[in-house]
């Protein structure tokens, strides 16, 4: 493991310190982009000077014939080229969008109570949120390019309790030869299909149960990552990442070098006109420090337990994107699933802050999802999405060797928890999205079933968002 | 562990030993330039086209296939003036490509090559998907297509210097052929001068202009904004006045609004390439103005 860690950070570094290498190549071609841009601002110069020597030439000729020259539209548009943009210090300024978002939530069951069973709860802001209105995150997106060699970025969230997060602040490489691309900073993994997609381009109101069982949401790691795309008509593309393992299931170490490692391949092309597809493996290393989560023990007393050890988590993922004619604009089906499993072993500390008896612990979880989204008329989408989890039966060395009973870990209890999600979306433009979401949520598992129906809205002002397939 | 070190150390190391192709690679970001960049480079060009007629080119995937000859293309020949920008940024994004970064040689805009027109005086989203430097349409002006010609002809020549001479001698071909057909076009056109048209979208301002149309409304209410069955309505009422003698459709809109209108004002709807082919005659540039001007003087002779 240490070996491979030494392996990725020396050739992310390599990635990163690539640019100064080809700097030189990099000086002859902004050499001839240069060479280029005089040549065409002199070519725009003639034009202008012909255009107008065209319309003297015009003039002068309904003066002597002593005839109005009506404007002939054929042949008045000479096409003369265009001017370039007016210099100011604000021209300079990164391309600004925000997102705003909200919803209203009628929840059959107390949100207090909202947990997914059989899985040590992850801390994100998972599960259905409060009842009534709610505001949602605010996500503030600036970007711009910082030289020819970075381009960075920053996706603020301002959350509706006045804070700021920091979604993702990362820098990004332009000039990598050979198809490589490094990006460092914060940033969502590249691990699964979902997890680099931002909230607001979400096709429900929220994520898969088992994103929120097994990464609290979304994978966000401060890190470098570095991707490699193959020179080959057919899409392959390789990733890796390197972090401090902060965010859940791993936990910050104070220790120097990596603390949590990534791979991922992507593999994808068309087949035919209409229809296009993506398939994804991803794997991912994480280590956990006395990473505590809260339960009541079989007495009913709050307690608080921590897990130490490795999180190891591998993944597939798969689209399919069947659009007649190849445009959004009308018609399209989207269908996507991906399917995690993870094993984490090490030691499990019963009620850390007070008897503190620690043992071994080994478990193996499992989670997936299938979606469907149809776009059925120009602004309409319908969707369709079922959740569901398997907890898998964790070996408790404190249970196995009787020292306490399997209630005393009550968050642990074998469960299969399931959700069946429905969606409606209205459009109205690009940059506005009504939705109705109606969800039979197993969470809690079996007999504890919630009735979630939720309207949302989604609106984006300013710089024009594209987003990733 | 190893083994999976090994492979990617494989891959990495045939992607470097790649020989480079001899042709040179061409993105075009639509059927219309991917056919100017094929009259322009002949065999010496190898063009792969990301778009086909029957798109609308405002909404596309940024398709994992078409990523993956981003990352190969030593030219990525681009429409530019926004008309890509739902899409083309993240190719050139994740193509991991340095050559067709903006800015670079390899980076080509048509648009930046000619005056755009409908230039808004306001930015305001409350007018619809607005194109803040004019519109990006301006392959539907012959004229147009002249002028990016001889910038592309000079893109390619700077790009390919082994090949420059082959480069200029078949641009100037082309200028030559081209400015005869532009002569012929504008002869034959004399007729549509004045007709009253509906356009679908502002995507055809630029061959109204040169043909001298005359617009009376847009289906579309708002760019990017598809009609709803209120301003349908509107549109009816206000062209019972001054019917249009006809109503054009580009091939790749939804035929059921213009359809829609055309039973109710009484014109008949005119489907148009718009773009290389959007129909079975618009078989190349030349094609696809002289069938453009086909379909129309059929409507009015």
């Amino acid at each position: 493991m240490t070996v491979f860690r030494h392996v990725v950070a020396s050739l992310t570094l390599a990635c990163i310190l690539c640019p100064a290498i080809a700097s030189a190549a990099d000086d002859i071609a902004t050499l001839r982009a240069e060479l280029q841009s005089l040549k065409d601002q002199y070519a725009a110069q003639v034009g202008l000077l012909e255009a107008r020597i065209e319309q003297l030439e015009v003039a002068v000729s309904a003066t002597t014939t002593g005839v109005a020259a009506a404007p002939e539209p054929i042949e008045a548009q000479a096409a003369a080229p265009a001017a370039g943009p007016l210099a100011s210090p604000s021209a300079l300024n990164p391309a600004i969008s925000l997102i705003l978002s909200g919803n209203y939530t009628n929840l059959s069951r107390d949100p207090e109570t909202w947990n997914i069973a059989g899985f040590m709860p992850s801390g994100g802001e998972v599960g259905p949120g409060e009842r009534s209105f709610n505001l949602s995150e605010s996500e503030l997106v600036l970007s711009a390019n910082v030289d020819p060699y970075f381009a960075a970025t920053l996706i603020a969230a301002i959350t509706p309790e006045n804070e700021i997060e920091v979604e993702e602040a990362y820098f990004r490489t332009l000039s990598l030869p050979a198809g490589f691309t490094a990006k460092g900073g914060r940033y969502f993994s590249g691990f699964g299909y979902l997890n680099e997609v931002h909230a607001h381009a979400w096709d429900f109101i929220d994520q898969p149960l088992v994103y929120q069982a097994l990464f609290g949401n979304q994978m966000a790691q401060d890190g470098v990552q570095v991707k490699w795309l193959a020179p080959t008509d057919l899409f392959i593309e390789l990733g890796a990442e390197a972090g401090n393992g902060e965010e859940f299931p791993g936990t910050r170490r104070n220790q120097n070098g990596l603390n949590g490692a990534t791979l991922f391949a992507h593999v994808g092309g068309d087949v035919g006109d209409s229809t296009s597809w993506r398939f994804g493996a991803s794997w991912i290393d994480l280590d956990a420090d006395d990473r505590a989560y809260e339960d009541i023990d079989d007495l009913d007393e709050a307690v608080l337990n921590s897990f130490t050890g490795t999180s190891r988590t591998w993944a597939v993922d798969g689209v399919l994107k069947w659009t007649p004619y190849g445009s959004t604009a009308r018609r399209q089906l989207k269908l996507q699933g991906e399917y995690f499993e993870r094993k984490e072993n090490g030691d499990l500390t019963f009620d850390a802050e007070g008897s503190a008896l620690t043992d071994t612990y080994r478990s193996s979880q499992s989670g997936w999802y299938l979606q469907g989204i149809y776009q059925f008329r120009p602004r309409w989408r319908a969707g369709l999405r079922y959740d569901s989890l398997d907890s898998g039966t964790p070996h408790i060395g404190l249970v196995d060797a009787g020292v306490l009973p399997p209630e005393s870990f009550p968050a642990l209890l074998p469960a299969n928890p399931d959700r069946i999600s429905v969606m409606l979306d209205w459009n109205p433009s690009e940059f506005s999205r009504l939705r109705a979401q109606y969800a039979w949520d197993d969470a809690r598992d079996a007999g504890a079933r919630d009735q979630q129906f939720r309207l949302q809205y989604i609106y984006g002002i300013g710089a024009h968002g594209a987003h990733k397939y | 562990m190893n083994r999976i070190l090994r492979l990617i150390a494989t891959l990495l190391f045939l992607g470097m030993a790649l020989p480079a192709h001899a042709a040179l690679r061409i993105l075009a970001t639509t059927a219309d330039w991917g056919a100017l960049a094929t009259e322009l480079g002949g065999d010496r060009v190898n063009v792969y086209t990301a778009t086909g007629a029957l798109q609308d080119v405002h909404r596309v995937d940024a398709k994992p296939s078409l990523v993956a000859r981003a990352r190969t293309a030593d030219l990525l020949v681009s429409n530019g003036a926004e008309l890509e920008i739902g899409w083309l940024p993240v190719l050139v994004r994740e193509s991991g490509n340095p050559r067709i970064q903006p800015g670079q040689p390899g980076f080509f805009e048509a648009t930046r090559q000619v005056r755009l027109i409908e230039v808004p005086s306001q930015l305001d989203r409350a007018m619809g998907d607005i194109h803040p430097l004019g519109n990006p349409h301006v392959q539907l002006d012959p004229r147009n297509i002249a002028t990016i010609a001889k910038a592309l002809t000079e893109r390619l020549a700077g790009l390919d210097a082994g090949n420059a001479a082959f480069y200029r001698e078949r641009g100037a071909e082309f200028q030559a052929r081209w400015s005869d057909a532009i002569a012929r076009w504008a002869a034959k056109a004399v007729p549509l001068k004045g007709i009253p048209v509906v356009v679908m979208h502002r995507d055809q301002a630029y061959l109204r202009n040169w043909l001298g149309l005359q617009e009376l409304a847009a289906i579309e209410p708002k760019p990017g904004v598809p009609p709803s069955a209120g301003h349908l309505a509107q549109l009816v009422s206000k062209l019972s006045g001054t019917p249009p003698r006809m109503i054009l459709r580009n091939a790749y809109n939804d035929p059921k609004p213009a359809n829609w209108l055309a039973e109710r004002v009484n014109a008949p709807v005119v489907l148009l390439p718009f773009s290389v082919g959007g129909t079975p005659e618009a078989k190349d540039l030349f094609g696809l103005f002289d069938d453009t001007l086909n379909r129309l003087l059929a409507v009015i002779q």
